[in-house]
């Protein structure tokens, strides 16, 4: 798991890839429950077509759980300082998302030696949903 | 248009407690594998002293225990279908683990128009606390407002 971190880490370095399946109406309505998030446009046909989308969509935040589950399996979950990201477009319903990180910088955060990672998610199109970033100690 | 008088406004605190079911469900859904999360014996040797929570679950607390989880829709005067999530950022200060018991003071921090009043952009930052008074995160949500533009 955290055999990427065991060695020297370097700026360009891939720290972590991982694909999920493809995002289904049954999966939407899971998270739903499971993350309090019941905003309908989500899992309500109905509703996201009364507001103008033309399905449901995921949620932002499910898929930067997908990031978030990609980076710990890298990344001891301990070592983790900052984790964001910018929604950069909608997450369709049916996408199979990969999310890859790489190392960009390597900074003293708060008197600690850490690792600036840039992250992305992207669907099976190659579009970016998520650009993210990670300060993790090293 | 939102109104930018709400700048510096908190929203109720919410209290959350981090429940093994809950939690449970959560990794389940996320297919969520790794035994840092899942097995108590390799969070201990991870350095938790309990199973902790994975990384975006503090915004899953918030919105699960909030007795209102859309108030920052009424104070910007938007409604759901209204909203997108533009940004998440999190900063881990302490370990959240199961068991314990989290404090969220949301405040409305910066409001931005956009596009020539199109859109908005609401930040709402988020300090936790836990039971020990310990602060162990600051969350901050930029919440997108999609202004219905007069014709």
């Amino acid at each position: 798991m955290s055999e990427t971190l065991n060695r020297q880490l370097a700026v360009g370095d891939r720290v972590l890839h991982k694909q999920f399946p493809p995002i289904s109406r049954h999966k939407l309505a899971l998270y739903c429950g499971a993350s309090g998030d019941h905003n309908p446009i989500h899992v309500d046909l109905d509703f996201a077509k009364a507001a103008g989308y033309p399905d449901v969509f995921a949620h932002g935040m499910f898929v930067m759980a997908c990031l978030g589950q990609a980076l710990t399996d890298a990344v001891p979950p301990p070592r983790l300082r900052t984790f964001a990201t910018r929604f950069v477009a909608i997450t369709q319903l049916g996408a199979s998302l990969t999310c890859e990180g790489h190392v960009t910088e390597l900074v003293e955060h708060n008197g600690e030696r850490c690792a600036k990672l840039a992250l992305t998610t992207r669907d099976e199109n190659g579009d970016v949903k998520l650009a993210g970033e990670a300060v993790i100690a090293i | 248009m939102v109104d930018h008088s709400v700048v510096g406004r908190s929203l109720a605190p919410v209290t959350a407690h981090v429940e093994p079911g809950r939690l449970r469900f959560f990794r389940e859904t996320l297919g969520e594998r790794n035994p840092a999360y899942t097995d108590a014996g390799a969070a201990k040797a991870a350095g938790y002293a309990a199973i902790p929570v994975p990384p975006t679950y503090l915004f899953c607390l918030e919105m699960m225990d909030a007795e209102q989880a859309f108030e920052f829709l009424d104070v910007l005067g938007a409604d759901l279908a209204q909203v997108l999530h533009g940004e998440q950022r999190f900063t881990y200060r302490a370990p959240v683990m199961v068991g314990d018991t989290l404090r969220f003071e949301p405040r409305i921090a910066s409001i931005t128009d956009k596009k020539g009043g199109a859109m908005t952009l609401a930040v709402v930052e988020t300090r936790v606390t836990n039971q020990h008074g310990v602060h162990v995160a600051d969350c901050s949500r930029t919440v997108v407002v999609l202004n219905k533009v007069a014709a």
